[in-house]
């Protein structure tokens, strides 16, 4: 199969690589720059577990291939706490509230509340569960989540990373 | 890292600590199965069959095997014969398992059998081979309705001769006749729970890498069990144990579906020999729908007998199970259990059961949280059922029946002695946080206006924290390095349960150091001791136990040592932060660092009769057979009688669990399987069309709880100590025993103006509408 060129901008770093057309952005992320917090869990756009940030705008990367993120400035859980290592305001929040157990929706929920939050700093509790209803967790049942998120737009920041 | 405050100085146990997970899990820096990258590394696929139930007569690999980058392409004939033994250590060599081919052979018995298996240099042409190797099927007719099984001709395994897997009986039926005679009141159902699963967000996964220059296989897992996929794995190569390494850092849940080694997984074992470079199979969201195992799928018989004041005389089930074509373990002594626990936690002076599980052509059994939950649904939707014909309010039934302390311990029925539990009080503690009385209230005024609101109640006894056999001991090694901080290798591993920070907590406080200098080391088979899994709630219970029983081994190493270096009694010593010192004088004594520099560096200096060195290791076995735990279950709900819809609006659980060793954890661990409870009540379907077909097999289709549909769960506590260490009781599955009951009593209630007897799951919206509609 031939194969294409793409560069795009991951957390900040410069990427230049040759792909399939086909190769998915997840895989894309997973592989070839070894972020492998990325996470798929349905590869089939439903559980949110292999969200990032494509120029600010949260997407599943199962449903994108790298080749539709050429030029683009991408950023993934491992993007999201500052320089430093410490916890960007939603990580610790999740942190705080139990909002995790195995772990390994985790990232795309992450990711997905840092959006969120940016784009709605005050959010109602409607507008929370709503903004969360396309992420899946199956350990929390979701209780530590909701209050991670609450905790999160409550401390006052809007949680970019 | 920074903890919330312990409840005193220098306790963590009983404190909600901050998780040491936590910081890799939130930044990406967690290690899952498909993390795992090793040189040369190449990719497996499975082909599966289509078929629920069809003769392999031909496959024909050679298209497959010219798709450039395909290495190998393997059939049964290939697999198969390098199977030398393969049983499971907890149901030992001699359980009548079902025969479990790793490839299909001759016959593909459910939709998503595996049939071939592609290796190949990455998972994109692994996928594109599968789909050009060709399989010539025959379909044969195919057993699909479980409750007709028995009768139907056409058997899923012929060499068993019938479709009834086994069968176990306690006390008949007959036997119960004179109690059901006399009674005042019997009250019978039949009661139907779906086809649910555990679905983790990860599925299964393994890479095996196998060097032949040194005939070791390493196995990088993910699993709730590292020990027993290495005793599984060196019994099926007959290669030493000691030759085999498993590891697993991250497993992205398992809730039971990753306790034992299913045929997949035997197939990446086998052919790594034959491969000979590391091979990586992580199955899609669509192979674990089809193939990864089923759940639930289950009814009963059931009958109450009651006397005139609603008081229990006798209970009797008659239970049917739909195992699949390959249940994983053998499921006949499980489904036992649910005969054995039918009573509850109850004053039942009679009861008995019989229990058939059956074959059919869909993916086979596996366990899945609190596999004989059953027992708990048709038990409390039973009782409901009852308190509505005797017109007796079913908070009232509940109260009259359910065991009091005073009567513990309680031998029920069935033989199982019940003890440590607090069944009414945690009963009167949820009906309390609800105000049932002031919910009555809101309900008439809501059904006066339209509205139907609707409350459900279950209460359950568990049998938690198994004390025998395969699962009765764990071990831990606890190293306080050179440098004073303290390592903890147990069996353990991280699938969400936290026990990784419940190690640490339970360490910092028996060695007296700061949680901050304690690290755990779990999930190696070649660094930790044998341990038995995640599996029966025992994490907790037998972790405490293996870190008090070490600790005790280092604790008087380092008082003997410190009390010769501070030349006063041993028994004046006190170990707290991190330091030995004499008691009532604080600013004396010495660290640990230097206590560790005495042990290992300067053995001339220690006391007579102390071996160099800060480290131990102990086994610890179970002080009780079993651990029993209680919880309650409080939902209320309001269902819109026009589209089906329910909408969770309470829900309360008061549990038993002991004392917690991170309130944070027991509460994130009920939550989890309460919300999988009311998915299994609700939403969760892994059905199938009558040909067998699978139509769940995306996220689409097999619809999860979200955010949006779950209700805020309120905790209560009542802390009975087992007879365990620590008082602690295991809370793993307990969340996902009590929901469906509960939720599915909230319907009812909500229903119960149009006199609807709700008997059958899930409730989804088709079938509410359905049975207001009959």
């Amino acid at each position: 199969m031939g194969e294409v060129s793409v560069q795009m901008t991951v957390n900040g770093r410069r990427r230049v690589d040759t792909v399939e057309p086909r190769l998915t952005l997840a895989d894309f992320l997973r592989e070839r720059c070894r972020l492998t917090g990325t996470h798929l869990g349905c590869e089939h756009g439903v559980c949110g577990a292999c969200t990032v940030l494509v120029d600010g705008a949260a997407v599943r990367s199962c449903l994108m291939f790298a080749v539709q993120a050429n030029g683009a400035e991408v950023t993934t859980i491992e993007g999201i706490a500052a320089p430093d290592g410490g916890l960007s305001p939603v990580q610790a929040a999740f942190r705080d509230c139990h909002g995790l157990q195995c772990g390994f929706c985790t990232p795309g929920f992450v990711v997905t509340v840092t959006a969120f939050l940016r784009d709605h700093p005050s959010p109602t509790d409607v507008q929370i569960r709503e903004g969360l209803s396309g992420t899946l967790c199956r350990c929390t049942g979701y209780q530590g989540i909701l209050s991670a998120v609450r905790q999160a737009a409550a401390s006052g920041r809007d949680g970019q990373p | 890292m920074t903890t919330t405050p312990a409840r005193d100085a220098g306790r963590f146990v009983g404190a909600r600590v901050h998780r040491v997970e936590d910081a890799r899990l939130l930044t990406g820096g967690g290690t899952f199965v498909d993390d795992v990258s090793l040189p040369d590394m190449l990719h497996a696929c499975f082909v599966r069959s289509p078929f629920a139930r069809a003769a392999i007569q031909d496959i024909d690999t050679a298209a497959a095997r010219a798709v450039p980058g395909v290495r190998f392409v393997f059939t049964a004939a290939d697999v198969n014969p390098g199977v030398r033994e393969q049983w499971h250590t907890s149901m030992g060599p001699a359980s009548p398992e079902t025969p479990r081919p790793p490839l299909a052979e001759g016959e593909a018995r459910f939709a998503g059998d595996p049939v071939a298996l592609v290796i190949a240099e990455s998972r994109y042409v692994a996928e594109d081979a599968a789909e050009l190797v060709e399989v010539d099927y025959e379909p044969l007719p195919a057993v699909v309705d479980y409750t007709t099984a028995e009768q139907t001709e056409a058997l899923v395994h012929e060499s068993h001769g019938s479709n009834v897997v086994g069968q176990i009986d306690g006390v008949p039926a007959s036997a119960l006749d004179d109690v059901f005679m006399a009674a005042a009141h019997v009250v019978s159902e039949t009661i139907y729970q779906q086809a649910y699963a555990p679905v983790p967000m990860e599925g299964r996964g393994l890479v095996v890498d196998y060097s032949g220059a040194t005939g070791e296989l390493t196995i990088y897992a993910a699993t709730q069990v590292p020990h027993e996929v290495r005793l599984f794995c060196a019994r099926l190569l007959g290669i030493p144990e000691h030759r085999i390494r498993v590891v697993m850092r991250d497993t992205g849940g398992g809730f039971g579906q990753k306790v034992m080694v299913q045929r997949d997984e035997m197939c990446l074992m086998l052919v790594a020999p034959m491969v000979g470079v590391p091979v990586k199979w992580v199955e899609d969201r669509r192979e674990n729908l089809l193939a990864a195992g089923k759940s639930r799928q289950e009814h009963a018989d059931l009958k109450l007998a009651f006397d005139g004041d609603g008081a229990i005389q006798g209970a009797y089930i008659d239970f049917v199970q739909d195992c699949g074509a390959y249940p994983t373990p053998w499921p006949v002594s499980t489904s036992a259990a649910v005969g054995m626990l039918f009573p509850g936690p109850y004053r039942v002076p009679r009861a008995g059961f019989t229990c058939r599980t059956i074959y059919t052509n869909t993916v086979g059994r596996s366990a899945y949280r609190g596999p004989w939950q059953f027992e708990s649904l048709a038990r409390e939707v039973l009782l409901d059922i009852s308190a509505r014909r005797m017109g007796i309010d079913p908070i009232e039934l509940r109260r009259r029946n359910l065991l009091r302390r005073d009567e513990l311990p309680y031998g029920n029925a069935n033989g199982m002695t019940y003890d440590s539990i607090s069944p009414l009080e945690t009963f009167e503690q949820a009906l309390a946080m609800l105000d049932y009385e002031a919910f009555r209230a809101e309900q008439a005024e809501a059904r006066a206006t339209g509205r139907y609101l609707g409350v459900g109640v279950s209460n359950y006894v568990e049998p938690s924290t198994p004390g025998y056999g395969y699962y009765g001991t764990e071990a831990a090694t606890i190293r306080i390095e050179p440098s004073g901080a303290v390592n903890v290798y147990i069996a353990g591993g991280s699938t969400g349960n936290s026990i990784e920070t419940t190690v640490v907590q339970l360490a910092a406080d028996a060695l007296g150091v700061d949680i901050d200098h304690v690290n755990t080391i779990q999930g190696d088979t070649a660094i930790t001791g044998f341990g038995a899994g995640a599996a029966g709630s025992r994490s907790g219970s037998m972790t405490a136990g293996a870190v008090r029983e070490t600790s005790t081994v280092l604790r008087e190493r380092l008082l003997a040592i410190a009390a010769h270096k501070l030349e006063a009694d041993v028994e004046d010593i006190e170990l707290a932060g991190g330091r030995a010192r004499v008691r009532g004088a604080p600013a004396t004594g010495v660290s640990f660092a230097e206590l560790a520099t005495l042990a290992y560096f300067e053995p001339a200096s220690l006391p007579p009769g102390v071996p160099a060195g800060l480290e131990a290791t102990a086994r610890y076995t179970a002080d009780a057979p079993v651990i029993w735990v209680n919880a309650t279950h409080v939902c209320t709900c309001e269902v819109d009688v026009a589209t089906g819809r329910v909408n969770v609006s309470r829900y309360i659980v008061s549990e038993d669990c002991g004392p917690m060793i991170n309130p944070d954890v027991v509460e994130g661990q009920i939550a989890g399987g309460t919300v999988q409870g009311i998915g299994g009540a609700l939403y969760e379907h892994l059905a199938y069309d009558e040909d067998g077909n699978p139509i769940a097999t995306t996220f689409m289709d097999y619809l999860l709880p979200t955010a949006a549909e779950v209700p805020v769960i309120e905790y209560g506590h009542i802390e009975t100590p087992s007879p365990g260490p620590g008082g602690y009781k295991g809370v793993g599955e307990g969340g996902a025993i009590g929901a469906p009951p509960a939720v599915v009593n909230a319907v009812a209630d909500a229903l119960s103006p149009f006199g609807v007897t709700v008997t059958h799951l899930p409730l989804s919206p088709a079938q509410i509408v359905a049975l207001l509609d009959a």
